[in-house]
C-alpha cells in the first residue's frame, strides 16, 4: 500500500503536539508526514518564552528531542512557508518552491500580534512578542534604552513587563481598557493586580488609549494619548492581542470567521474535509482559543480523526488558567464574571496582604460555578476540582476564601469527595455506599466497616481513607473521635512515640505492660515496631521483636499472593556496574525468579521461597548487595536522572547526591514507606515531585520538594527550601524526616500528613528551617542516630544460623511448600491460578 | 498447657518441634500427615490451624501477626489481614468462612499435634 501526504503547516507548539500525536498513535506507518516551519528553529516552548530573558536558551525552550522527526520519517522544511494550497489540484506550494502533493493538510499557523493602527507604529525601537527572533531583536536594541513600554495589559502584556523589567528597563505597561488582564478578572481584582504589579516598579496605566508614536530621528520617542498626556519612552511592544493566522485558508477559499479565524467543526475539519485546521487559527463555534491547551486538543482530535473517523470530539475548551506574572499568582476558573444565571458571588479584598479571591456560587449558593484569585492563587487546584466536580459546597462556602488551610483540607479530605467516587478499587465500592453502611448499621470500627463493605479487603490501600471516612461520619453522628491505635493502646501513635522515647521502652511487652492492655494485634505491633525501629534502630529480627513485624519485615521480603516473596537489593540511585547486573540475572536464572524492572530503578527478583530467601541472599551478599528495604515501612529508593556527569541539559551530579542520600537514610524506618529523587535539572526526569522528599538542581544548588504522593491520591511535593547546598539540604531533610516519624499517624504518607499539619507547608517551613520550636538540634542528633547504628538486615541474618532455622516453610520438614505451582508467561515464571493448581495436582 | 481438643478421638500424637523453636508470640508451619498446619505460641497458650488462608489460597497463615481481639487470640493473614480466631478458626471478618482446627499440646517441651483416628 502507498502512503498518504499529510502536510502540516506551522511547526508551533500545536503543529509539533499534532506530530506527537500521529507518531503515538503509530500512524507514521500509513502517512508520510511533510510539515513547513515558517520560523527558522522548530517547534519551542512559547508560553515560557520569558525564560528567554531569566537565561534560557532557544535550546532549552526546544520541544522537539532532537531526532524525534528522524526517527519517524518525518520530512520537515524549516525556515520556509506554504505559500498557496489548490484544492483542485490538491498540491501546496511553498515560499522555496517547494510542491507537494497531499491526500490531508493541517493547518496549525498560529496566530500573529496585532499591532493597532496608531500612528507612528513603524518606528524604530517598536516590537512584537511572540517570536525567539523578536525577543532577540527586543534584546539588541534594550541594550540601548532606559525606559520600555508594554502596548496591551493582557496576559502575555504582563509578561512581556517582566521581560522587560528583568532587562533593566523602567517598565510601563498601558492598557486600552479600564483594568489589567481585561478577560481573566473583573474590575476589583484588577485594582488589586495594579497595585501588586505597581508594588514591583512597573507603573500601571489602564483606560489609556494611545494616539501616536512620536519619533526623533526614526527613532521612538514618546507616546500621546487621548486625555492629553504623553510619556516618554525609548522602546515599545505590542502586546494588544491576537489575530488568527488564516491568509492562507483565505486564499484557497477556505471558509473564515467575519473577525477572522479558519472555521471548523468538531474533529477540526475545515470547510473543505480534507483541510484541517488546530490551534489559534482555527474558529469554532464562534471562538479563537489563545491557550496552549485547547490547542493542544485539538491536535488530539485532528490526530484521532485521521486515525479513525469521527473517534474524538472538540466541544470547546475550559479557559481556566493560573499563572505567576511579575511574580504576582493570578487565576481565573469556571465563570469567573458570574455569567450564569442567577449566580452569586463572595469576594474578599485583602489590601494588607494584597489578595483579592472572589468565588461565584450557583443561586442557591450550593455549588461553586468559578472565581477569581489575585496575589495569591495556591486554593486554585482545589477550587477547580470543586467546579469540575460539582461538589457541593460546605455550608459557609466563605471559608474556601477565609482559610486557606482549612479550606483546602476540607476539599482535599474525604468530606469533598461526591458520593459517587470510588473508595476501593479492588471491590469497586464508593463513597456513598461506606457512609450509609456507617449511617445504617451503627458501625463505630474499621473493622466493622471493612466486614461490611468489604472495602480495604483487597490491596488495602483504600484502609486510610475508609478509615477517614469513618471518623467523618462519627463526628457528624456527634460521636467522639479517638485517636487511639486500637483496642490495645489508648494512645495515637504520635503519643506511643514520645513515651517510648521519654520513657526509654526497648520492647514491644514492656510498652504493652506499661501503657496497653491485653496481647496486641497486627495493627498496633508492627506500629510500634516501626517506632522502636525509628527510636532505637536495634536488629529487627531479635527475637522479642521478631513477632511484631509484619511477614514483609519478619522474612526481610516482599510476600506475594501466591506466599512467595521477592527480592529487591538496593540499588543506590538507580546506578549500577554491568557486573552486578550480571549477578542478579545469574541469581535469578539460579533460582527460577521472574525479573521485572521496579518503577524506583531497581531490580525486582520475584517467586522466591521462603526458604530460597537465605540462599539468595547469601549470594547477593557475597557480591556486594544490601537489603534494598523494599519490604519495610522505611525508606525504599533514591531515583535519579543521570545529571550533568552525562546530560547536555544538567546543572549538577544528580546521580552523586541521590547515591549518598539514599546511603544516608538507607533502612530508615518510618510511619509509612518513603521514596525520594534527585533530578538534575528543571527537566525533572526523576520525577522528584512525587516523592516525599525530592530534590531538584538549581544554577546555584538545590531545590527541596516535600510531602508528594504518586499512589491513591497523587499530590506534588511542595518547594520548601531553594537553592541551597549539599550540606544545608541535608541538613533539612533529616529535621524534615524525623520530625515526620514523630508526629505522623501510623501508616500515613508524607502527603496526608501534611494535609492535616494545621499551618500546612508555611509551618512545616518555620519548623524545618527556621527552627520555631527549638527541636531542629534534637531532630539532627536523632538522625546522626540512625546514620550511625545502620546495619544491612540480610547481612545479619545470613551470618546467624539461628535466625536462618526461621526460612523453612515446614519446622518438622525440610521440604518446600508443595502447594506452590508456577506457569510460564512471556518467557518467565508466574504463579499458578487456583484452577491451574488443581488441574495440576489433578 | 492447655489441650485444645478432647482427647478420645485422638489416635496419636505427632511430635513436631520442640517448644523453643517457636519464638515467643510467632507461629510456625508444621507438616502433619501432608496437611499443613499453623501452630502459634501466644502468651503461655498454644494453637493450632489449618495453615491454608481461603481468602488468598496461599499456605500462608503461619506467618501471620498473633495478638487477641477483646481477649480471643487471633491471628491476621499475612496477605490481606483477615483476622482468624484460634480457639474456632472462625474469620472474625466473615462469619461464613471458617478454617480447620486441630487439637495441639505441649509433652515434655516438645510440641505435638493430635491426629484424630
Amino acid at each position: 500500500m502507498t502512503k498518504k501526504n499529510l502536510i502540516v503547516i506551522g511547526n508551533g507548539m500545536v503543529g509539533h503536539k499534532f506530530l506527537e500525536c500521529m507518531i503515538a498513535k503509530g500512524a507514521t506507518d500509513d502517512w508520510n508526514l511533510i510539515t513547513f516551519c515558517e520560523e527558522p528553529r522548530v517547534a519551542y516552548d512559547r508560553v515560557n518564552l520569558s525564560g528567554f530573558f531569566a537565561g534560557k536558551t532557544a535550546a532549552d525552550l526546544s520541544l522537539v528531542e532532537p531526532g524525534l522527526y528522524q526517527t519517524h520519517n518525518i520530512q520537515i522544511y524549516i525556515g520556509d512557508k506554504v505559500d498557496r494550497i489548490d484544492r483542485t489540484s490538491k498540491t501546496i506550494t511553498s515560499a522555496n518552491g517547494v510542491t507537494v502533493n497531499y491526500d490531508k493538510v493541517v493547518l496549525a499557523t498560529g496566530s500573529y500580534p496585532f499591532v493597532p493602527p496608531i500612528k507612528g507604529k513603524d518606528a524604530a525601537g517598536t516590537f512584537v512578542y511572540r517570536t525567539i527572533e523578536d525577543l532577540e531583536a527586543m534584546s539588541a536594541y534594550a541594550k540601548s534604552c532606559k525606559v520600555g513600554v508594554v502596548i496591551g495589559g493582557g496576559l502575555l502584556g504582563l509578561e512581556c513587563a517582566n521581560a522587560l523589567k528583568n532587562m533593566g528597563l523602567k517598565t510601563h505597561v498601558v492598557e486600552f481598557a479600564p483594568r489589567l488582564m481585561p478577560v481573566q478578572v473583573d474590575d476589583a481584582g484588577g485594582k488589586v493586580l495594579k497595585e501588586q504589579i505597581e508594588g514591583l516598579g512597573v507603573r500601571v496605566y489602564v483606560n489609556k488609549s494611545t494616539t501616536e508614536i512620536v519619533n526623533k530621528n526614526g527613532n521612538v520617542h514618546k507616546m500621546l494619548f487621548a486625555d492629553g498626556s504623553e510619556l516618554q519612552t525609548d522602546m515599545i511592544v505590542f502586546s494588544a492581542g491576537i489575530r488568527p493566522r488564516d491568509e492562507l485558508a483565505k486564499v484557497c477559499g477556505l471558509q473564515v470567521g467575519e473577525r477572522g479565524g479558519i472555521v471548523v467543526n468538531e474533529v477540526c475539519q475545515t470547510s473543505d474535509p480534507d483541510i484541517l485546521a488546530i490551534g489559534e487559527c482555527a474558529l469554532y463555534r464562534d471562538r479563537i482559543y489563545g491557550l496552549v491547551a485547547p490547542g493542544y486538543t485539538m491536535a488530539a482530535v485532528a490526530a484521532d480523526h485521521l486515525c479513525l473517523p469521527h473517534s474524538n470530539s472538540f466541544n470547546g475548551a475550559d479557559m481556566s488558567t493560573k499563572l505567576k506574572l511579575l511574580g504576582v499568582d493570578v487565576a481565573s476558573f469556571g465563570d469567573a464574571f458570574g455569567r450564569t444565571e442567577g449566580a452569586k458571588e463572595i469576594a474578599i479584598k485583602d489590601a494588607i496582604k494584597g489578595t483579592y479571591k472572589k468565588l461565584v456560587l450557583n443561586e442557591s449558593g450550593s455549588l461553586l460555578l468559578g472565581g477569581i484569585l489575585i496575589g495569591d492563587a495556591s486554593a486554585y487546584g482545589n477550587l477547580l476540582q470543586l467546579v469540575q466536580n460539582a461538589i457541593a459546597l460546605p455550608p459557609h462556602p466563605e471559608d474556601l476564601l477565609m482559610l486557606p488551610r482549612e479550606s483546602s483540607s476540607f476539599s482535599m479530605g474525604v468530606e469533598s469527595l461526591p458520593d459517587t467516587a470510588q473508595i476501593c478499587s479492588c471491590n469497586n465500592v464508593t463513597k456513598g455506599q461506606i457512609c450509609s453502611a456507617i449511617q445504617d448499621n451503627g458501625l463505630t470500627d474499621i473493622g466493622s466497616v471493612k466486614k461490611c463493605t468489604q472495602a480495604g479487603t483487597g490491596c488495602g490501600g483504600c484502609v486510610p481513607l475508609v478509615t477517614d471516612l469513618l471518623k467523618a461520619e462519627l463526628k457528624k453522628a456527634g460521636i467522639e473521635v479517638k485517636n487511639d491505635l486500637c483496642e490495645h493502646f489508648a494512645y495515637s501513635r504520635q503519643e506511643l512515640y514520645s513515651l517510648i522515647r521519654t520513657h526509654q521502652i526497648k520492647t514491644f511487652d514492656e510498652l504493652l505492660e506499661r501503657h496497653g492492655k491485653g496481647r496486641g494485634c497486627e495493627i498496633c505491633k508492627p506500629a510500634v515496631a516501626s517506632i522502636l525501629a525509628s527510636a532505637w534502630n536495634d536488629y529487627v529480627l531479635t527475637p522479642f521483636h521478631a513477632g511484631l513485624q509484619d511477614t514483609n519485615d519478619a522474612f526481610l521480603a516482599n510476600i506475594q499472593k501466591d506466599g512467595t516473596y521477592s527480592v529487591i537489593p538496593r540499588i543506590p540511585g538507580g546506578e549500577i556496574t554491568p557486573d552486578m547486573l550480571i549477578v542478579i540475572g545469574e541469581v535469578a536464572r539460579d533460582f527460577g525468579l521472574y525479573t521485572k524492572i521496579t518503577g524506583g530503578q531497581r531490580i525486582d527478583l520475584l517467586g522466591a521461597r521462603v526458604d530460597q530467601l537465605p540462599l539468595i541472599w547469601q549470594r547477593l551478599v557475597d557480591a556486594g548487595f544490601e537489603s534494598g528495604h523494599a519490604y519495610g515501612k522505611a525508606l525504599r529508593t533514591v531515583k535519579s536522572c543521570v545529571g550533568s556527569t552525562w546530560c547536555r541539559f544538567g546543572v549538577q551530579d544528580s546521580t552523586g547526591l541521590a547515591i549518598a542520600v539514599e546511603l544516608r537514610y538507607r533502612g530508615l524506618r518510618a510511619p509509612h514507606k518513603l521514596k525520594s529523587a534527585v533530578s538534575g535539572c528543571t527537566r525533572e526526569c526523576a520525577e522528584a515531585q512525587s516523592k516525599d522528599f525530592g530534590i531538584i538542581a538549581t544554577e546555584n544548588g538545590w531545590n527541596l520538594y516535600v510531602c508528594g504522593n504518586g499512589g491513591i491520591r497523587p499530590q506534588h511535593a511542595q518547594l520548601i527550601a531553594e537553592d541551597v547546598d549539599q550540606e544545608t539540604l541535608i541538613r533539612y531533610i533529616d529535621r524534615f524526616l524525623m520530625f515526620y516519624i514523630r508526629t505522623a499517624n501510623r501508616l500515613e504518607r508524607t502527603a496526608t500528613w501534611l494535609n492535616k499539619l494545621e499551618g500546612g507547608i508555611e509551618y512545616l517551613k518555620q519548623v524545618i528551617i527556621n527552627d520555631s520550636l527549638s527541636i531542629c538540634a534534637e531532630l539532627e542528633a536523632e538522625m546522626e542516630y540512625q546514620v550511625a547504628t545502620y546495619a544491612c538486615e540480610w547481612k545479619t541474618t545470613i551470618a546467624d544460623p539461628e535466625k536462618l532455622q526461621r526460612f523453612n516453610h515446614f519446622v518438622n520438614s525440610d521440604a518446600p511448600d508443595p502447594s506452590l505451582m508456577h506457569m510460564e508467561e512471556r518467557g518467565q515464571v508466574r504463579p499458578a491460578s487456583e484452577q491451574e493448581r488443581q488441574l495440576i495436582q489433578g | 498447657m492447655q489441650i485444645t481438643s478432647t482427647t478420645e478421638t485422638i489416635a496419636q500424637w505427632l511430635t513436631v518441634c520442640p517448644l523453643s523453636r517457636i519464638i515467643p508470640n510467632t507461629g510456625v508451619c508444621a507438616l502433619v500427615e501432608d496437611q499443613q498446619v499453623a501452630i502459634f505460641r501466644v502468651g503461655e497458650e498454644i494453637y493450632a490451624i489449618a495453615n491454608y488462608d481461603p481468602f488468598s489460597q496461599a499456605y500462608v497463615l503461619s506467618r501471620g501477626i498473633v495478638g487477641d481481639r477483646q481477649g480471643v487470640p487471633k491471628v491476621a493473614s499475612p496477605i490481606y489481614k483477615q483476622n482468624f480466631n484460634l480457639i474456632t478458626g472462625e474469620c472474625f471478618d466473615d462469619e461464613t468462612v471458617r478454617v480447620a482446627v486441630f487439637p495441639v499440646r505441649v509433652m515434655y517441651g516438645q510440641v505435638q499435634v493430635g491426629i484424630e483416628a
